[in-house]
């Protein structure tokens, strides 16, 4: 560790840790960052930018890290784009710059950077708009000269998990001003959360020389934190970054738990915080100058080595330059003097201040007056180029500049929930107008960098939280730093230097002074379109470290303020967040729930393959040896036809609907006539939105006077019945009504074929079968197989049909006692597909397949069910002159020419066989399949006029099938007189 | 995410609840008996408004029952929330 100092740092040398860097062994020590330790090691050169592979090293010593973005392990657990300035040492760790191929010293790809003044802003939209086809080719050049790291290779085997937290007050950041407003807090008994960014409370003071009472400073504050964690009514969360601050005082958190324990179970807690009062001293962060080169490996922010050197023992270099327009990089010139370095000050400010002659009396080189305008070396800075006021330039060796442009204060969190800014022209810099109910910004975040007026603004705002929450506060008063370092005082803008070279604004994205000029030149104006045709801010730093000095830049050169160009949005989120976090456990199984029939067992066992149909599994088929899904749905189909057919139909939707008004809810909901349904039997009934659409179908029972049972489709349960509340609640209170769910309550199985009348017989019931007593489209109750069940004769199959209901827990039962004379009764399961082709054959629609929310029932040739007698949601929207008109699509069965030719679901309709250019559309297929029980395939869907083009040849087109010629037929081909299902 | 207050069940996550829409938009008792445009007027057109707005609410994830809320449109603040069928408070 050669830049490392012998003493000093919050580092424990007694724990080295082993680490790799680009396969290289390195060590360092447990309370590094892992930029920390590289510098240690002497390693500045770790990147590769990501657009001109310009050699980079480590600039920030935080979330403004634009540089030092590295790949951190392998296989699953990889982690892309990992900010080096924020990731905590680890032994073992291995990591890996993510541009630089062969290798990071030589870059194929620095080419690029050769060709810059071929690559200006707005390159790719220029230049990549055509032809036609030709990105593919641009793409493979381009996809992996770019990019930001490897995705990890398998699922991520890590647990997260959420936590929802309210509290009255909560403090975001833990350095001197966060900490001090806490303890106001919770000295009067508020209860408080503070959230930290980083593992060890103190921010600034880390690496700070301040003392209060002739002791380091952060002494004082760690008596606090001690006193704090104490305190029951405290909560205290390091290592937990709030990355959001929504309406209502809502905060996003995530607490990285695996940075503070290592062997914990968890890596990360996604917080959801609530409170009434919110405390923000999110800090600020210094930035750069805009100079030719200024993006040099060894060109660092001066906060950054002071950091270094101070809070890491790290010197990141022996002969530095120190580049200010300010008084607080001087703190940092005494560090690197203190730590041996030689060091020069170069000020662009015009006068000699105090800390200009308080540097020179301790035998430092001060150039008052001066700029650095371009700086010299290839992997490492080597050089600097010295402008001063009388345009004289000189070359200053160095193998370190540490620039500092000013800081600006974090207002990102004041930001997020639309809190105005303002211009302050002593920092030249955005602060929060403090503009937003129960949310104070204070301490340097609040532009107050003056150490001692940042603590008693703290304490000021903790007590008029705790004032207005209704607690005293007790005599807790700031305590007095002194000496205190210097903060940015004095400072007097500086955005650019004029020099011969690229002075970069955004490092991460590679976007130049000149860049934002060529923008103006081309017409932006607005900083929103200046920063979207320069990509300034787009990198996954948010441009943390670059907005400000490209706005800076932006106001001289159209010649209006900072304040006037305004700032671009700050939005959620501060650092990336772990998608992990967000996701915690729902993943996997508990994603989504999944419902599973009663009878579901049985169809694993009999090799089904299953459908999602919403939630609820559903078999699909049941393939024997050797079946592709095409001959299991023949076969199925078949078997209906000549024996029985039977399906679990438990996912249907039930909706139990009783009272004195049922009936005049159907009537209101339904198009069709519900008030001479007699009990014991049942009607199709179609519902219809506002707009006139089809909203969903089904069968509806009446089973007692005052008593309905309604199936809806499988996917449509929950919207259906939430669909009536919603009338009931809100327009139709008056109506006395209840309606319960029952889906879950019963299990169905449907009986098809032409045996299935003596199959039921032979289960043992005492209902009457016979048609008479039992006509199609009615119900009975009794006993079936010992099980008290109710029997509707129905039909979706266009078979003899009978569809038993009983209770869910003897669903598997009767299943069972069913497949006991399969071979007598030639008994197949059938799944959904088969159930949608016979349907199909049919014409029947499927509300959601062949529907979609635009058909109404005219459309569907249903017109004839809509009441005239009476109205119903949406019945007043289809006497609309645009849904009467005669040439809307039209429900039709479309029967290719060919009986093997299916045609795709989703195909067009069209009129002619060889489309060229433009072809008009005619209609278009939502069903479509071999179907068995015809013996040619058929399909349905939509054609325009439709119903008055039976006989017409059309053609289906698709991308893969091409032009399938067929003809356009009436929607039912099977039994179309209904004599299979009306059986005597 | 905005905690929003169920009159039955109290102060509850937004992501209990599923939005209904502008409130006291009244059906019309005869909606053969008026044009086209009223009734599309009735149908599709809604204030929009800037500022407070009275819109239904239902607790979906919860009661399951429907209520009436003021919110400010500018500033997502929840001023109050009431059952169905009372007067605003």
């Amino acid at each position: 560790m050669k830049a490392r100092l012998p003493t000093g740092g919050r580092i424990d040398r007694d724990q080295p840790l082993q680490f790799r860097f680009n396969g290289q062994a390195l060590t360092g020590f447990a309370g590094d960052t892992l930029a920390s330790a590289l510098l240690a090691n002497g390693i500045h050169l770790v990147n590769r930018s990501v657009k001109l592979h310009r050699p980079r090293g480590i600039i920030g010593r935080g979330p403004e890290e634009p540089n030092a973005l590295l790949q951190l392990g392998e296989g699953a657990t990889a982690l892309a784009d990992q900010r080096a300035t924020q990731v905590v040492l680890r032994d073992g760790m291995q990591a890996r710059s993510i541009n630089g191929y062969p290798s990071l010293k030589f870059d194929l790809m620095a080419i690029f950077d050769r060709a810059a003044k071929l690559l200006p802003a707005g390159f790719y939209y220029k230049t990549f708009m055509g032809p036609t086809g030709w990105w593919e080719q641009y793409e493979k050049i381009i996809r992996p000269a770019s990019g930001m790291g490897r995705v990890p290779d398998g699922p991520d085997p890590d647990r997260y998990e959420k936590r929802d937290l309210h509290c009255p007050v909560v403090v975001v950041g833990g350095g001197p001003a966060g900490v001090m407003a806490t303890l106001v807090l919770a000295r009067a008994g508020v209860p408080v959360t503070l959230a930290h960014e980083q593992s060890q409370f103190g921010g600034g003071w880390l690496a700070s020389r301040s003392s209060i009472d002739g002791a380091p400073a952060q002494d004082w504050l760690e008596a606090a934190i001690v006193e704090l964690s104490q305190l029951e009514h405290v909560t205290l969360l390091p290592a937990t970054t709030v990355f959001g601050h929504y309406d209502q005082h809502f905060l996003g958190a995530v607490e990285r738990v695996s940075e503070i324990r290592p062997n914990a179970p968890l890596r990360e807690r996604f917080w959801k915080i609530r409170c009434q009062h919110l405390i923000l001293a999110a800090g600020a962060i210094e930035r750069s100058i805009a100079f030719a080169n200024n993006d040099r490996p060894g060109v660092m922010t001066a906060s950054a080595v002071h950091e270094y050197i101070e809070r890491y023992a790290v010197l990141p270099g022996r002969q530095a330059v120190v580049f200010t327009n300010n008084d607080a990089a001087y703190a940092t010139a005494h560090s690197l003097h203190r730590a041996g370095a030689q060091v020069e000050i170069v000020d662009s400010r015009a006068q000699s201040g105090e800390q200009a002659q308080l540097a020179r009396q301790a035998g430092m080189a001060v150039h008052i007056n001066t700029q650095v305008s371009n700086t010299q070396g290839r992997l490492r800075v080597r050089s600097v180029e010295l402008r001063h006021a009388d345009q004289r330039c000189e070359r200053l060796p160095c193998d370190l500049l540490a620039v500092s442009g000013g800081w600006n204060p974090s207002v990102h969190l004041h930001s997020h929930a639309r809190g105005s800014l303002q211009w302050d022209d002593a920092l030249a810099s955005f602060i929060p107008q403090q503009d937003l109910a129960g949310v104070e910004s204070i301490g340097a975040m609040a532009g107050v960098f003056d150490p001692n007026a940042a603590l008693a603004g703290a304490c000021e705002a903790a007590q008029r939280a705790a004032t207005a929450l209704g607690y005293a506060t007790d005599a807790t008063r700031a305590p007095v730093i002194n000496p205190a370092e210097p903060g940015p005082t004095g400072l007097q803008a500086l955005w650019r230097v004029a020099g011969r070279g690229p002075a970069f604004v955004d490092m991460q994205n590679d976007v130049k002074a000149s860049d934002i000029e060529l923008a103006l030149r081309e017409g932006y104006r607005s900083i929103e379109h200046v920063k979207r045709y320069s990509v300034l801010g787009f990198g996954t730093d948010q441009g943390k470290l670059g907005n400000i000095l490209g706005l800076g830049i932006v106001s001289e050169l159209v010649g209006m303020t900072p304040a006037q160009v305004g700032t671009t949005t700050y939005r959620p989120a501060w650092t990336p967040v772990t998608f992990g976090a967000l996701v915690g456990t729902e993943t996997g199984a508990l994603f989504d729930p999944i419902r599973y029939t009663p009878m579901h067992d049985w169809h694993v066992a009999r090799g089904a393959v299953f459908e999602d149909v919403g939630q609820w599994k559903r078999a699909r088929y049941y393939p024997r040896a050797g079946e592709d899904m095409d001959a299991a749905v023949a076969r199925e189909c078949l078997a209906t036809r000549d024996g029985v057919g039977v399906l679990d139909y438990s996912t249907l939707g039930k909706i139990d609907i009783q009272g004195p008004d049922a009936v005049t809810l159907l009537e209101r909901v339904m198009v069709n006539n519900w008030q001479k349904l007699g009990i014991g039997r049942c009607r199709y009934g179609l519902m219809l939105d506002e707009n006139g659409m089809v909203l969903d179908d089904g069968v509806t029972a009446r089973l007692g006077d005052q008593h309905y049972l309604m199936s809806t489709s499988t996917g449509g349960a929950a919207r259906v019945m939430a669909w009536l509340e919603q009338w009931l609640q809100t327009e139709w209170p008056d109506l006395d009504v209840r309606l319960t769910s029952a889906t879950d309550q019963y299990a169905t199985i449907s009986l098809a074929g032409p045996l299935s009348r003596a199959l039921m017989t032979d289960l043992g019931t005492d209902i009457d079968l016979s048609a008479s007593a039992f006509p199609f489209m009615s119900l009975q109750t009794g006993t079936v197989a010992g099980v008290a069940a109710r029997v509707q004769r129905v039909s979706f199959t266009g078979e003899l049909g009978f569809e038993i209901t009983v209770s869910a827990d003897y669903g598997a039962h009767l299943w069972e006692q069913i497949f006991l004379r399969e071979s007598a009764y030639a008994i197949t399961p059938y799944g959904t597909e088969a159930m949608h082709v016979m349907r199909a054959e049919k014409g029947f629609i499927i509300v959601g397949q062949d529907t979609d929310g635009s058909i109404s029932p005219l459309d569907l040739g249903m017109a004839g069910m809509v009441s005239a007698r009476k109205d119903c949601l949406g019945k007043r929207s289809l006497m609309r002159s645009e849904l009467q008109r005669d040439d809307r699509p039209q429900w039709v069965g479309l029967k290719p020419k060919a009986a093997d030719a299916v045609i795709a679901e989703g195909a067009q309709i069209i009129a002619t066989a060889t489309p060229q250019g433009e072809t008009p559309m005619h209609g278009w297929v939502t069903s479509s399949y071999f179907a068995p029980r015809l013996g040619y395939s058929f399909a349905l869907g939509f054609v325009n006029a439709g119903r008055t083009r039976h006989g017409e040849t059309l053609y289906a087109w698709d991308l893969d099938a091409g032009v399938i010629e067929l003809e356009v037929t009436d929607p039912i081909q099977y039994d179309i007189e209904g004599a299979r299902q009306n059986v005597e | 995410m905005l905690l929003i207050t169920c009159p039955w069940c109290g102060p509850r996550d937004e992501s209990e609840f599923s939005y209904g829409g502008e409130a006291d938009i009244v059906r019309p008792p005869e909606p053969e008996a008026i044009d086209d445009a009223a009734w599309a007027d009735y149908v599709f057109m809604r204030t929009n408004t800037r500022g407070l707005h009275r819109e239904q609410w239902v607790h979906a994830h919860g009661c399951r029952r429907w209520f009436k809320a003021e919110r400010d449109t500018v500033t997502y603040d929840i001023r109050a929330t009431w059952p169905m069928n009372e007067e605003a408070p």
